[in-house]
């Protein structure tokens, strides 16, 4: 039986969906910044974070708000934990596409341009694509996608060490200066917690489908 | 889009009960100690609080019922509905009844048919006309959600009803002489789960049209179908304002205690 209140579910659902669209978006945008200098998108990726974190608050409040009235139990529990974890997901990756932009802002400052190494081409896509399908995979429900996630995960870990590798390398040959090679570090860094954040989505998402713990 | 309910404001916009320093007494005993509490028109207000704390003996008060006790009195204080004070001399309680229905904890539908359930009170109020009677027979029907349920059936015993089949009824039987507020009073403590939640939807649907006032022991409920929540405790008016405050943040100890279970 459909109560009145259900609405509220659906409401707290589009606006998990419309936080993830939203740290989707800044997360490319970050990611786009680095991979094309353009010191525009940076500053608006800075100016995106505050949106997000009020999106986070307001999907917190509606969680307590439905466990405090309307005594939920089974999925609808399953979906308010998982409401809370995912956007905590998605604000830390507002968080690291912050961190992304600014790094990449210091650099390009620096260095006026972002020699190849840093742009982390093939790692960038993947992180993107990661947290795209893990988000796809929570509004369509898919158990399959949200495994696939989970593995692929493991390349973007894979590509953030041979990042480490080769910035360590490129000390020897002192073409970066200790500063940028440092923050290129950090930024290879949040691209990989991007990576952690759609895993732990799409870990979420079959909490939600099959009640298993994670 | 869907519908979510707004934000309701912290205290009711247009009331039509106002409460003032009411208190009531059985006898010497004082069973209601210095109310004063404004309900909002067109809102579900819920009365909680334990056993014998006054709850019921208040939402009597609305439509005068205690009157039908022997020895009950009102030591001060006054109870105004749309600006009218119910308890000056000059005001007809029967009429009062027919402006502030009632539904009690357990049905009590007439011994008489469906059909006649319903229109047992517009009889009473002279209305013969059958097209007239058939016409509120079935608006009322549907707007307590028991229309579908019971059209092909309306001359059999409303006594053949199931539970909560026949508490809708009652409910019917209230809206059939158009009142403006609909006391409740404990009225899904006798229903299982599926009829409770039946009746639940019913009340939410009801309040875009008439004022509710419902007495329950039932803290969930109270949660989920009021817009305000009423906290009383011995007599005494402890916590009131609107429901999600009550329930998520309420700011006297003794209501904190008593909606998350940790009273006594």
């Amino acid at each position: 039986m459909q109560r009145y209140f259900h609405d509220e579910l659906q409401e707290l659902r589009n606006k998990l969906i419309l936080l993830g669209e939203k740290s989707n978006e800044v997360a490319r945008m970050a990611i786009e910044s680095l991979l094309e200098g353009d010191l525009e998108k940076v500053d608006a990726v800075l100016a995106l974070d505050d949106a997000i974190d009020d999106l986070e608050k307001e999907i917190g409040r509606a969680c307590m708000r439905y466990i405090s009235l309307r005594s939920p139990v089974s999925t609808d529990v399953r979906l308010i934990l998982v409401a809370l974890k995912a956007s905590h997901d998605f604000e830390r990756v507002g968080d690291e596409a912050h961190t992304i932009a600014r790094k990449a802002k210091d650099i390009l400052t620096r260095e006026g341009r972002l020699s190849e190494t840093l742009k982390f081409d093939e790692m960038s896509r993947l992180a993107s694509q990661l947290l795209h399908d893990a988000i796809t995979c929570f509004v369509e429900e898919d158990l399959e996608k949200a495994e696939a996630v989970i593995q692929m995960d493991h390349q973007v870990d894979a590509l953030n060490n041979h990042h480490f590798d080769t910035l360590s390398a490129e000390a020897m040959h002192g073409q970066l200066s200790d500063a940028t090679r440092f923050e290129a570090v950090l930024i290879s860094k949040s691209i990989e917690r991007i990576g952690d954040h759609a895993k732990n989505l799409a870990e979420e998402v079959i909490f939600l489908l099959k009640g298993d713990e994670f | 889009m869907n519908e979510v309910t707004p934000p309701i404001s912290p205290t009711p916009e247009k009331p039509i009960i106002e409460i003032r320093n009411f208190n009531f007494a059985y006898g010497s005993t004082q069973a209601l100690f210095d109310i004063s509490m404004d309900i909002g028109e067109k809102e579900v207000t819920a009365l909680i609080g334990p056993s014998g704390c006054g709850k019921s003996t208040f939402l009597r008060c609305f439509n005068r019922m205690n009157d039908l006790i022997d020895n009950t009195r009102i030591p001060s204080g006054e109870i105004k509905i749309s600006g009218v004070d119910i308890y000056n001399r000059d005001v007809d309680v029967i009429e009062l009844r027919k402006h502030v229905g009632m539904v009690f904890q357990k049905s009590n539908p007439f011994p008489k048919s469906i059909y006649d359930n319903i229109a047992y009170g517009l009889r009473i109020q002279g209305i013969k006309r059958k097209s007239q009677l058939d016409s509120v027979v079935e608006e009322c029907l549907r707007g307590a959600a028991l229309w579908d349920e019971v059209k092909d059936r309306l001359s059999e015993s409303a006594l053949g009803m199931s539970g909560g089949q026949q508490q809708r009824l009652c409910i019917a039987r209230a809206l059939a002489v158009k009142p403006e507020i609909i006391l409740m009073d404990e009225p899904c403590s006798a229903l299982d789960p599926v009829a409770t939640a039946k009746v639940e939807e019913l009340i939410h649907g009801l309040k875009k049209d008439y004022t509710i006032v419902i007495v329950t022991h039932n803290m969930q409920q109270a949660a989920r179908l009021s817009d305000r929540t009423a906290f009383f405790y011995l007599g005494k008016l402890i916590e009131y304002g609107p429901t999600e405050q009550i329930f998520m943040n309420p700011e006297n100890p003794k209501t904190e205690a008593y909606v998350s279970g940790r009273f006594g």
